[in-house]
Formats: C-alpha cells, structure tokens, sequence
C-alpha cells in the first residue's frame, strides 16, 4: 500500500490520514489470545483464553487477569509485557488519586488515565506504540462498568465485547445472546459459552482465566475450582 | 510579631440538625492599622462547601483561588461536585507540598456531604487535619472562640438558633481580640437553603 512509506515513523501522518504504526498496533491485538467482558445487571465479568506454549509451563504462574485496585480489574488481548508496564502505570496513578483525595478513583477516571498514557506513545519520539488493547472492569459509585481501551488511546464503554484473534464471531455470538437484564451468574455462563466457541481444542479449568466483580465491590479472579464449577454448570 | 497576626482574623463553624454555619470577622489589618472593614474570608466551593482562611490576608486569597481552580477541573472532569471530606484531604495536600515554604493560613472548611450528613474540619498551615463534631476555630481570636463556643454550643440545634449561637460566640470572642472583629460575616447552610447574613458588633 502506498502508506508503507510513512509507517517508519510513528509520529508522521501518512497521505491517508492514518498513523500506520498504530494501525500494526491493532493488528498485534488482533493476532493475540481472544479475551472478552460481558456487563451484567449486578456485576461484570472478564475471560480470557490461557493458551500456554507447552506443556511443561507452570500455569499457575500466568496470571493475565489483574487487579488494578480492590474494586477494578483488567484483562488484555496483545503482548503480555506490554500488559505488565500499563497495569504497572495504572496502580500507581490509582494510587495517587487516592493519596490526594482519600478516595478511591473512579472507574471512569482510571480508564482516562490510563488511555492518556497509552496516546502518549503514539505522539512522543523515540517510543513505539503498546501492542495490547485493555478491557477494564469495574464497580463504583456508578455501578458496574465495562471500558475497552486501544492502543491508540481511544476508549471505549461496552455492555459486552470481544478482542483478539476471534473477535468477529464472538461478537457476533455475544450480540446474540446479551440480555439488558442479565445476571451475573448467567453472564459467566455467556461468556464461558463464547470462549468456547472460537477454541482451539478443549477447554478446561486450567485454560481460561475469569475475572469478576459482583455488588461487593470486590474483584476476584477465579481460581481454577471455581472455574471448574461454572464449567459443569454449562455443560 | 508572628506572620499569622499580621492581618487579624477569627473564623469559626458549628455543626447543628442537618445544617451548618461558618462566620468570620470582617476587619483587615496591617499590623495596628485597620484598612479594610468589609474583607471576605469564607468562601463558597459549591453550593454545600464552603472554606473559611485565616491568617496572612494574601495567603488566603491565593490559596482559595488554587482551590477553586482545582474543584473546578474536578467538577469538569468528574462530572460531580466535591464531598467535604475529598476537598478537606486535597486541601491537606495542598498544604503539605509547600512544607517548606507555607502557606501562613489555617483553613476551616464546612459542607454538608453524603445524605447532607453535616462536615467541619479544621487545619494548621501544613495540612494537619482535625476533624470536630461539634465546631472548629482559627485565628488570632482562636484562643477566646474556644471558650465562647465550648460554653455556648449544644449538639442537634435548629438553623435559627444556631446562627444565634455562632453570632453570639463570634461577637464576644473578637471583643478580646484587637486584630480581629468590625462586624462579622456568617453563612448558614441547609439542604435547601443558604442565608449570608452581616452582623454588626462594636465597630473597634
């Protein structure tokens, strides 16, 4: 395309309009393990596929589902270092909200923050782009809340949705089967249903991560055991 | 003399049933010099907070404007107004970041926050607060609005008797107070309503 000339550099337009290196951004999402988030009436729910590159992987180790503060938790579809350095940058801006105004931040305000970080590196020199897409998911005073935040900076509030390698079908699935009214426990039901359906092999227990927030305000990953329940339960 | 006498102040709030006041004298001074008899020193956050700054006259001008600029970016990005107890910790902050170097001023700050639960805090110039249930003073005058309130003030009082109360111990306590008085100014605060009203108390 005639863009590849302008897609050395991150900070110059191509004749498109388009900054080229964040278009390959998106596609390093794309090309990343299918996560997805689904809101419901009283809580929300994240998943992501944990497809390790062997066997031998200790996969208790892998967390790709994190904490951002006690009442906010983020799963991501792209490179996982990528991952680490914007959780990182996420709890200590939450922290500093909280140091300044004895409040806990909002989710709102946290998915702000960390979106202003992310176009930073689309404008900065020198830096490339981080090659995951976020979803963040929270409960505050406004209640439950779903954000997708891109590389390019842009977010995004979500009833439910799908990133990464199978994100057509499995939006098509969650478009299908998403209820306004939805509970949370048949929220994770929907979205174990649709983690299935786009998996290579078998799913089990130890393969996918879910992550939830219910009314308590707390986030919880669940462990293996838990997941194993939810697993019989759909089945 | 110390920097926080240069001006004169005294600035006092009291919590009652579901409301609050907060008044301050009205004098402005330089040194023994009275100058102005109308200066302001509690100031409206927004429509349920409100800030009371005693000490260097200068400080408190600044200070307050900083914190409007800060609300109000907080308004605009948070979509909401600020609780009580959020600004008391931001003016906290504030405060401690100019550690060495302060600001001479010692805020009282009044609002009514979650379900117009009344709120007093008061702190010292480096942003050590002191929450009250009942009132907080500060100023050159904080020593005699101690006492006055301390035997003037019941818990759970009516909006029309406390303003009597804050006035009555305002009036007394700057009578002792040469840098401080020439009338006072007290604000009276209801989930429905805000009065401001003048007093006048001996013109010295």
């Amino acid at each position: 395309m005639g863009d590849s000339q302008y897609s050395f550099s991150l900070t110059t337009f191509s004749p498109s309009g388009k900054l080229v290196q964040i278009e390959h951004a998106l596609t390093a999402v794309g090309s990343g393990q299918t996560s997805l988030g689904i809101k419901a009436a009283n809580g929300v729910v994240i998943a992501t596929e944990k497809k390790l590159p062997s066997i031998l992987v200790d996969e208790t180790s892998v967390q790709k589902i994190q904490t951002l503060t006690p009442n906010i938790g983020v799963v991501y579809s792209g490179m996982g270092p990528d991952f680490r350095v914007l959780v990182r940058k996420s709890r200590k801006q939450a922290q500093q909200y909280y140091r300044l105004y004895k409040e806990t931040i909002p989710v709102t305000q946290l998915v702000r923050e960390t979106a202003a970080v992310m176009q930073e590196f689309t404008q900065s020199g020198g830096v490339r782009p981080f090659g995951v897409s976020l979803l963040i998911a929270g409960y505050d005073d406004n209640g439950p809340q779903l954000y997708q935040v891109d590389p390019s900076g842009s977010y995004f509030s979500w009833k439910a949705s799908a990133m990464g390698k199978n994100v057509s079908n499995a939006k098509t699935f969650l478009e299908k089967r998403y209820t306004e009214d939805m509970e949370l426990d048949d929220a994770i039901h929907t979205a174990i249903l649709t983690l299935k359906e786009g998996y290579e092999g078998q799913i089990s227990a130890n393969n996918i991560e879910i992550g939830i927030i219910r009314s308590d305000r707390e986030f919880k990953v669940l462990s293996p055991s838990e997941i194993k329940d939810f697993l019989e339960e759909v089945e | 003399m110390s920097i926080f006498e240069y001006n004169g102040s005294a600035v006092v709030a009291m919590v009652g049933k579901n409301c609050f006041a907060i008044a301050s004298d009205r004098r402005l001074g330089v040194q023994l010099q009275t100058v102005a008899t109308d200066f302001q020193r509690a100031f409206k956050i927004h429509d349920k907070l409100y800030i009371g700054l005693s000490g260097l006259a200068t400080d408190a001008q600044t200070l307050y404007q900083r914190l409007v600029f800060r609300h109000k970016l907080y308004q605009l990005r948070e979509e909401r107004d600020m609780k009580p107890q959020t600004f008391a910790s931001l003016v906290s902050a504030l405060l401690y970041e100019k550690r060495f170097g302060p600001y001479f001023c010692q805020p009282v700050i009044a609002g009514l926050g979650d379900n117009d639960e009344p709120f007093i805090c008061t702190m010292d110039c480096l942003g050590a607060k002191e929450l009250a249930k009942d009132f907080v003073v500060s100023g050159t005058a904080s020593e005699s609005l101690y006492g006055a309130c301390e035997s003037m003030y019941k818990p759970g009082m009516e909006p029309e008797e406390l303003f009597e109360t804050i006035s009555q111990a305002l009036l007394a306590s700057v009578d002792r107070d040469c840098l401080s008085g020439w009338g006072g100014y007290v604000l009276l605060v209801t989930p429905t309503e805000v009065q401001e009203r003048v007093l006048k108390g001996r013109m010295d």
